[in-house]
């Protein structure tokens, strides 16, 4: 699995959507790691992990985890310094 | 009031299939009839979900054909080793219903609000959201002037074929075919990458607005080659579909 295997942002679109209760694609992310920021659409997205993995394209920082189970979805946004 | 607090909310629908039409051998264009959508951005997406007998789901997303205030379809690539697209292209016809949610997405969207000049680079079927936003630009009369470089592996993978080749005042459409070209074929017949943006994409200096959509690989090298080329990072929206699809 490399970078040109993932998706991006823009692929998540509903499920933020589900999470956050609105538009979350266009919203600034910034990387708790590296400072790198930029719109929740262009970060790099891995749907094929257990659950849903968005990570930082430019130190691949995991920023937000998704896991869905038992109708429901657990959140980790513990990689972020900020989102919104 | 009710209804309207709920607006807001992503909700699972059901549509019903008004047509079926094939765009390429492996692609086909599914319009739907919606009771209750809220009118679309050209670009955005939708979540289509199958539910199998035995209860298992599956959901994909895929981009919106058609412009605001058109009926809305989805344009659908048969993936051989997929588990939606082929229920899609194969098996689904007009009367059919199809669960789905949306629209989704506000960042790899146009309005002629966002003006341009707009370079649209489309891989494959990254095209569909593209021309979403062609047939917006012409329903609205705007007049930003657009050039769109499409890279498909032959003539025959070209999605909307017959559209693409009639296209509307101030619209310049430029194909390159990667993997086979018809016998007299004066296109570009190469990977798009710096040199060949180099000879297509509009100068820097003009403040372009680019939008890129297909495979990630795709999406990577132009995407890369526009800033290079002095495009700001935030004059180039992108919209990866993976390692699927064919350029």
């Amino acid at each position: 699995m490399d970078v040109l295997d993932a998706l991006d942002g823009n692929a998540i679109g509903g499920l933020l959507h589900e999470v956050f209760g609105t538009e979350m694609t266009g919203a600034g992310s910034v990387c708790g790691h590296c400072g790198d920021a930029r719109p929740v659409a262009e970060l790099v997205v891995y749907l094929q992990a257990p659950g849903t993995v968005v990570r930082c394209r430019t130190c691949a920082n995991v920023l937000m985890a998704f896991v869905r189970a038992h109708g429901r979805t657990c959140v980790d946004l513990q990689g972020l310094a900020a989102l919104g | 009031m009710a209804r309207a607090a709920l607006r807001g909310r992503l909700t699972w629908q059901v549509a019903r299939v008004s047509a079926v039409s094939g765009e390429t051998a492996a692609v086909k264009t599914i319009t739907l009839d919606m009771p209750d959508w809220p009118e679309h951005q050209a670009g955005q997406h939708l979540d289509v979900r199958l539910t199998a007998e035995d209860g298992y789901v599956a959901e994909r997303s895929y981009s919106i054909a058609s412009a605001p205030g058109e009926p809305v379809a989805i344009t659908v690539e048969r993936l051989d080793d997929g588990e939606v697209s082929p229920y899609l292209t194969d098996e689904l016809r007009p009367g059919d219903d199809l669960e789905l949610r949306g629209p989704i997405g506000g960042y790899f969207v146009w309005g002629p609000g966002d003006g341009g000049p707009l370079l649209l680079l489309a891989g494959g079927s990254g095209i569909v959201p593209l021309r979403a936003i062609l047939r917006h630009r012409e329903r609205t009369g705007s007049e930003v002037p657009v050039r769109l470089l499409y890279s498909s592996r032959s003539l025959d993978d070209v999605i909307y074929q017959g559209e693409l080749g009639r296209p509307a005042a101030g619209v310049e459409v430029i194909h390159t075919l990667t993997r086979h070209q018809p016998a007299g074929w004066a296109g570009y017949a190469r990977r798009v990458d710096a040199a060949l943006l180099g000879e297509v994409a509009w100068p820097a200096a003009a403040m372009p607005l680019a939008y890129v959509c297909g495979p990630t690989s795709f999406v990577e090298a132009a995407s890369q080659a526009l800033v290079q080329a002095g495009y700001p990072p935030l004059r180039v929206k992108t919209e990866r579909f993976g390692a699927t699809g064919g350029t």
